[in-house]
Formats: C-alpha cells, structure tokens, sequence
C-alpha cells in the first residue's frame, strides 16, 4: 500500500497527511474526537466491494459508531432508501464552507466539528475541498476512509486494493460495535 | 449616459465588495506554494506568508485573476485579430447589423460597460482600446508587491470578467455583420453534428481551434473553384460553430475532446490549426499519419516556418511531397488555397489512412498490461483502464469501448503507460461503431437575441412565470460523458425554461436523441422563448446570453442602459432568475465567462472538475442576516432569503445540478405566482433526484401564496416546524440610490 497522491499529478502540498496503517489508528483517532462527522459524496453508490456498495459499509459503520453522516450531492435519497437516515445533507462545497467556518455550531447546533472524515467523492474534488480545510480550518483534523492517499488531509488511509479497503471498513465497524 | 462608462478597475469596486459580502471566497488552494517569483518557492500553507507577504487566499484569488485575465486577453485578442483583418477587408465605415430590424440594441454589453453605441466596425476599434487598456491593468495587478488583499483580486476579476463579454461581444457583432452569419435567427438552419455526417470519400479539411478567419478563406476559394462539392471542411471546438454558420455545408464534428479521435481514425486529409483550445501536439499525431498541417495564427505557430509570403505552389508541392510537416501561413487567403489544394493532392495518396490497430492486434497487446495503474492514476475521469486492459487482454473489448463514451481525450493514459500501449486509441478502435454513427444535428449558432423576443418574454421572466433562463455554455471536460449535458437541457427546456448553449456544449447538446430519434433542436425551438432550445454559436457568442440579460432590464423594464452597469446589475441580481453550468469547463476562458456573469449578478455552476478554478463564491442560507434588500419603494430592510443562494459553485452530479438549478433561478422580484412555479419545480427536482422534500422551503415562502397548491401540505409542515412568519414582498435592490423615498 502506497502514500502516494492516487492522481499522479497531485503532488503539490508541502504538508502531507499522516497516513493510516491500520483500521485500529482511524478507529483510536476517531474515539478521541469530541465532535466527528463523515462526510459521504455520490461515489457512495458507486463503489462496490465484496458485492455491497460503498454506502451499505458507511451505514455500519455510522450505526456502530454512531457518527453523524451528511450526505453531498444526491445521494441522501440512497440513504433513506436503505432506512438510514443521515444528519444531513447539502453540496460538497457548502459542507466545505461551513466547516472553515469556526463560529458555525454544526448540523445540530451543539458546537464545531473537530474531526471532518471523508469519503466517495471525485478525487479531485474530495482533494481540493480538505486542502481547504488544511489552510483554512486550523481547529479541525480531516480523515480520507477512501482506499486513494489524499495527501491534504490530517490521515488517510493508503492507496488500497478494494478487499483491503471494505477489510478496512469492516474492522473499523466491528471495533466500535457493542463498545457505545 | 450613465455614471459609469468605461469603468477602470476600481470604478464598480463597490458593487462587487457588496456581492462578495454576501458571496464569500471558499478557497481551496490545491497547491500549497507560490513559484511565480524568484524569492520563491514560498511555502504558504495554512496561515504562513510568502516573502512578498502575500497569504495563501490572497495567493489563490490571485490565480483567479490570472486566470481570467488569460481568458479575457484570449477572447479579445481573437478579436482584435479578427477585426484587423475585417477593417482590412470591408473598410472602417462598414455598418454593423446583427439582426436587421429585429434588433435596435445592437451591443448591449458593449453599451452597458462602455457607453459606446458602436454602428460601424470603426467603432469597434475604440471598443477594443478600452478593453486591451483594462485587461492589461488588471494582468498588472498579479505581479508580485500589487495587490495584497483577496476581495480586491476578487473585484478585479469580475473587473475583466465584465471585460471579457465586451471583447466576446465586438468579436461576434463583427463577424455576424460581415460574413453573413444568421442574425438573431429563432430559425437557424440545422447543421451536420458528429463524425459519422462526414463524408469520408471526399478530401476532407479539419479545422480546429476558434477563429474562423483562416476557415472563410478555404470556404471562399474552395466555392471559388468550384470543388465546394469535392471536398468536406469539418469544424471541431468553437471554429465548427462558425464554419457552419458561414457555409450550409460544412460540418461540426465536435468538441475539443474529439481532436484525437478524428485525427488518429484517419479522417482527415489536411489540418488547419487557427488558435484556442488546439492540442500542442496535434502536429506529431499529424506527421504519423502524413497529414499535412497548416498553421494559420499567430499565437500558434508550432514551430512552422513562415510561408506566407512563398508562392502557393511550392508550399503546395512541399506539402504534398512530406518535405516539410506543415507550414504557417498568415494570411487566410493563401491558407484557403493550400489547403484546399493539398487535400485534393493528398486524400487519393493516404487514402484515409489510419494507425489504429485492429481489434485483436489489442487483444495482444493489452496482454503487456503491468496492471500498474499508472493509466487509471493519469486519468482525469478516474477511468477504470487497467480494468479493461486485463479484460481486453482475455479477450473482451467491451470495457475498452465503453470508455469510448467517458474519454475525454486528454492522452495523459498513453504518457503515463510504461508499457508504451496507445491507450486512447484502443478506446477508438473498439468505439469505432459508435463514432461513425455519430449522425447528429445542431442548431447552427443564431447569434444574439431579439429585441421583439425580449419583448415577449420580459414580463414572465421578471415575474417569475417563465421559471428561468439556463445558460448551458463552456466545454467538455464532463465527468462522465456528454449525456448529462443533453439531460439537463431536456429537463428544463420540458419544464419550460428557456435554455441558451453555446460552444462545445451547445455541441454535446445536440449529440444525443430522444426516444422519436429526434435531437433537442429537432425536439424544441429555436426561439428565445419558454420550452426553446438557442444556440447562441461560439464561444465568443455567449456575450449574447449576457447581452439578453441585459436586455430584459432596458427594453423590458426601460432601465438607461449605456454606462449605468451597477444599475443594471443589480436589476439582473433581484430580477432575473437566470443560472450559468459550465458542466465541462476547462479553460481560462471560461473563468472569464464566468466572472462576467458573477459581475452581472448572474450565478454560474460548474461540474466537478470545476472545483479545479480553487475558488468557490457562496452564500449561506444559514444565515438571515446576509439576505437582506433595500425595498426601492419605502427603504427598509426586507430579508429575501438566498435568492439566489450562490455565485459560483461546483456541483458533484447531474442530478445535483438539475436542483441547484431550479433553486438558483429564485429571485427576491418573483411574484407570489412566479415564486409558486419556482418552487414547484424544485420541489419536484429535490424529491426525484434526493428522494425528500427540501429542507428550506420556508426561506422561500414570503407569503402563504407563494406556496404551490398542490403541496400544501407539505410546505404546511415545514413552515410550522421552522417557525415561518409571513414576509413583505419588496421592490428589492442592493442599492441606497435606488430607493424611491428615504426612510423617515
């Protein structure tokens, strides 16, 4: 598994994200924040592992750990569909938006976010939107649960096959499940 | 005339900072350095400055200055060029006339920004002064020690943006008024729209890029010579839209993206490369193929000797012989008889050779695929290559020509591939059914708008009752093919919008069919009218979507037009619900476009790879105080909502679009009739495509009455859960001067 930017091309950040070796760091990173959120884009549907979809994996997930989910694009309708229903949803630019935003209370109105966990957008867009917050949100940590090494975030897992990826996601799940 | 003509780059500073104000920079800088000096490269992230003490924001507007003023500088340049040669042909006193007595505002832009009321192309020449004055000011403001701040970029940007349509504007009124293009025509005729139109027993003559100049002269020697029916001249990118609105039978292959296809299926006989959007390789894809090429602009040389002023036959018989690849020639006369000449020659020797392989040549070759991702990785659209390699390499090119549809063109696959396998062409091999049955129609681009149809359609637009004009313009870096780009239009053109193309997406509109087999412009009008379907024409006819903009507010609403651009503006800003999406944009040119429309108060969507221009402009519906007006009639403050909620923004899917695009056409002018018809389509958009009801319905109901009849109860809920309170309807403006009597 490699941390290269998975685009070849995106190697201009001169900070780069520490990567995730294993399931159990993301999982031990995510229990220290007080305020996560994951924030799911439209490849959620998109992706396939093991014959499930990308965002049955992110519904375990959120079930079991209980963070918020808020959805971009379109793709709140696929969560309802499932009977999971997210905390929110609005584009991927709004979402961005608010979270450099250090007077913005959240979905809930409980307070900021201090961990901003991404996941199933384009690259690129996924990219420029945590590079944003890597200048912009200096309070806020970001986490990429792709299998593509985002080199702006805070962590990222490595570029990883998809068994390793859905590996990954089910670890990340089973850590969590039965402990809240 | 109006406070404002000829504005320099701080005269509307005002304005913009009162846009930015409620339309923030969400900046996402990509590159964290700045290299454009030599103190640097400076290391400018999250709050570190640069030793010219530039910050990061102030960095990242200012890559949207440069951007756009490459984009403006191209169009204007391109006119500029063009006017040259016009003046040169036709005489400074040749009259302008875009649309006989059909149209009395002749150059709305122009007379908006410049207060010049242009009637010869003379006249055009002074415009032009102006604008070359102004983009190299605001080119000046980039240099290192200028400007400093990011909303002062930001307001030079939208400086040269408003620059840009004027440039688009003067290129397009002047060549409408001399070549003969339709003028303002609903009714334009249909043109031949994809590879498979082409008549490929015929020498054929491509050209690509955006000025047609060079195209007029092998269109005029080749009727002047009689063998207009002997050969095809084929457009690809903004020149097609021009060939074919100057000549019934030439032919728009496509856009930009298509260069590589054409080219490497071995269609054409001779290239002839004028400037914008051409590839810089196009030459050592030509020479592989022994096509000949002739370069025919300044600004693209390639590297040519300039043969200008060598007798056409030895540069014929140079080219025919492959003695020399190609050849620049500067005058567009000389250039219509080369090649015209040469593809005559040369057609019947290359007898439409092609390098592609044959289909299980591929099957051999994918077997030396490495699976090491590298192509998938080089990929702007992701494409699952490796994937189609390893299926290919066992025999099943069906995921190889699915990618056929979704390829843009770009090549970077083959760069990257360590194995040297010609990627992109195995993608043409195995969709070769596909391209030559790419048998399409387009509107041929009309021109501007009418006056008599901004007449007719001033009132509902204003009111509401026409739901919006959506201006589909711009190119074809599409995430995931064209289809998208004919979906939307079809949605809103059905739902009575009026939607305006130009471009490659007014190409891409017209390249797939419904059901009865029919293209959109076969399926909708022409017109400027609830349910048509424009194509305005090239890139530099999008100043006519603008231009129609600001029509509605002086012919419609009788507001002064020369020199009185705030004004007008704001008038667009409250009034007009009319949305940009540049699905595919790529260029600087259109980050002018773009900004133009911005300045204007006109929001622009972009599809993801839009995120690329590093800098969004958002409102936040979250909060009232941001959204309120003056009402013109009693000054007070009125709270509009987000009417509309963004400037700029980049949507991730089409569907995504398709609400964003009904949302943003809400305007705070909107009768309770036309709110009610707004907010029926968005309602109807967000449950399709989102599966639920909007969550913000009740920043949108000012009165019970906006609220449309047949969701009552539904809009009743969200209203009692958000704790809805009626809200005045105003006569809203942004502008103090506006307000008719001061409040005690």
């Amino acid at each position: 598994m490699s941390c290269e930017p998975w685009q070849c091309a995106e190697v201009s950040s001169t900070k780069k994200a520490n990567p995730i070796p294993k399931p159990e760091v993301a999982v031990a990173l995510i229990k220290k924040a007080t305020r996560p959120i994951l924030v799911a884009g439209s490849y959620a549907t998109d992706r396939w592992m093991e014959g499930r979809q990308l965002i049955d994996f992110l519904i375990d997930f959120a079930r079991a750990s209980k963070v918020p989910i808020i959805a971009t694009a379109h793709i709140v309708g696929e969560f309802l569909k499932r009977g999971y229903e997210p905390a929110g949803f609005m584009s991927a630019m709004d979402i961005g938006n608010r979270l450099v935003d250090p007077d913005w209370q959240g979905l809930d109105g409980k307070g900021p976010y201090d961990l901003a966990m991404f996941v199933g957008m384009p690259y690129y867009m996924e990219g420029l939107i945590i590079c944003g917050l890597k200048h912009f949100a200096p309070n806020l940590k970001t986490m990429t649960l792709d299998n593509l090494y985002h080199a702006h975030a805070s962590w990222s897992f490595p570029n990883a096959t998809l068994e390793e990826w859905a590996k990954s996601l089910t670890v990340m799940t089973s850590k969590f499940e039965g402990v809240q | 005339m109006g406070p404002t003509p000829m504005p320099s780059m701080s005269t509307l500073r005002d304005w913009d900072l009162k846009l930015l104000e409620r339309y923030k920079p969400f900046y996402m800088p990509d590159c964290d350095l700045c290299c454009l000096c030599t103190f640097g490269k400076c290391d400018l992230t999250a709050g570190k400055r640069g030793a010219c003490g530039l910050d990061i924001g102030a960095q990242s507007s200012r890559i949207v200055l440069l951007a756009c003023c490459i984009g403006a500088a191209t169009h204007t340049a391109h006119s500029r060029h063009m006017l040259h040669h016009l003046i040169e042909k036709y005489g400074r006193r040749y009259p302008l006339d875009i649309g006989g007595l059909n149209i009395k505002v002749e150059a709305p832009v122009t007379r908006l920004v410049t207060g010049i009321r242009p009637e010869t192309l003379g006249d055009l020449e002074d415009v032009l002064s102006y604008a070359e004055e102004q983009i190299t000011q605001a080119t000046a403001v980039a240099h290192t020690g200028q400007e400093g701040n990011n909303l002062d970029f930001e307001s030079k940007a939208f400086h040269v943006g408003m620059i840009d349509h004027v440039g688009m504007e003067v290129g397009d009124i002047a060549q409408t008024s001399t070549f003969g293009f339709p003028k303002a025509d609903p009714e334009a005729p249909l043109v031949s729209l994809g590879i498979g139109t082409v008549d490929t027993s015929k020498p054929v003559i491509m050209c690509i890029g955006h000025n047609v100049v060079p195209s007029v002269g092998i269109i005029d020697y080749a009727k002047e010579s009689k063998v207009d029916d002997k050969i095809e001249v084929v457009g690809l990118c903004c020149t097609a839209h021009d060939i074919t609105r100057y000549y019934n039978r030439g032919r728009i292959i496509g856009p930009i993206s298509w260069q590589l296809r054409f080219l490497r299926g071995g269609f054409a006989d001779v290239i002839v490369l004028d400037e914008q959007c051409v590839r810089t390789d196009i030459t050592d894809e030509a020479i592989r193929l022994f096509v000949p090429v002739i370069a025919a602009s300044e600004k693209n040389c390639v590297g040519f000797k300039n043969r200008t002023n060598d007798p056409s036959d030895e540069i014929v018989a140079d080219l025919i012989n492959a003695k020399v690849p190609g050849v620049l020639i500067l005058d567009p006369e000389k250039v219509g008889e080369v090649a015209v000449r040469v593809a005559q020659k040369v057609a019947p020797i290359r007898r439409k050779f092609n390098n592609l392989p044959q289909l299980e040549e591929i099957k051999k070759l994918a077997k030396s695929c490495r699976q090491c991702n590298l192509c998938r990785r080089s990929c702007p659209q992701d494409l699952k290559l490796p994937q189609a390699l390893k299926a290919a390499a066992e025999g099943s090119l069906s995921e190889l020509e699915e990618l056929y549809e979704y390829c843009i063109g770009c090549k970077r696959c083959e760069e990257a591939c360590p194995e040297k396998l010609s990627i992109h062409s195995f993608i043409v091999k195995t969709g070769w059914k596909h391209m030559t049955e790419e048998t399409n129609l387009c509107r041929c681009g009309r021109g501007a708008v009418q006056d008599t149809e901004i007449r007719n359609v001033g009132s509902p637009i204003v009111l509401g009752e026409i739901p919006g004009i959506l201006a589909v313009v711009g190119c074809s870096n599409y995430p995931k093919g064209g289809k998208d780009v004919y979906d939307i239009c079809r949605e809103f053109a059905t739902r009575r919008y009026i939607v305006a193309t130009s471009g490659c997406a007014a190409m891409t509109a017209g390249s797939y069919k419904n059901g009865e087999g029919k293209t959109l412009y076969e399926e909708f009008p022409g017109g400027f009218e609830a349910g048509g379907v424009l194509n305005t024409g090239s890139c530099v006819s999008n100043a006519h979507i603008a231009g129609a903009a600001i029509k509605v507010a002086n012919i419609f609403a009788k507001r002064n037009l020369r020199g009185n651009y705030e004004e007008i503006a704001d008038y667009i800003y409250n009034r007009l619900g009319a949305v940009g999406l540049a699905w595919g944009a790529y260029s600087q040119k259109a980050a002018a476009i773009a900004a133009g429309f911005w300045r204007l108060g006109i929001p622009v969507l972009v599809g993801p790879h839009g995120s690329k221009y590093r800098r969004m402009l958002l409102g936040r519906e979250d909060k009232p105080e941001d959204w309120e007006v003056y009402d013109a009639r009693t000054g007070n403050k009125v709270n509009v909502g987000p009417a509309p909620e963004h400037l700029f923004q980049t949507v991730e899917t089409k569907e995504e679009a398709m609400v964003a695009i009904a949302k943003l056409c809400i305007r705070p002018n909107d009768t309770w009739k036309g709110r009610s018809i707004k907010l029926s389509h968005y309602v109807d958009l967000h449950k399709r495509n989102y599966g639920t009801m909007p969550q913000d319905l009740h920043l949108f109901v000012r009165t019970l009455a906006d609220v449309p009849m047949t969701l009552k109860d539904e809009f009743a809920k969200i209203l009692e859960a958000n704790d809805w309170k009626e809200k005045v309807i105003p006569d809203p403006t942004l502008l103090p001067r506006m307000i008719r009597k001061m409040k005690e």
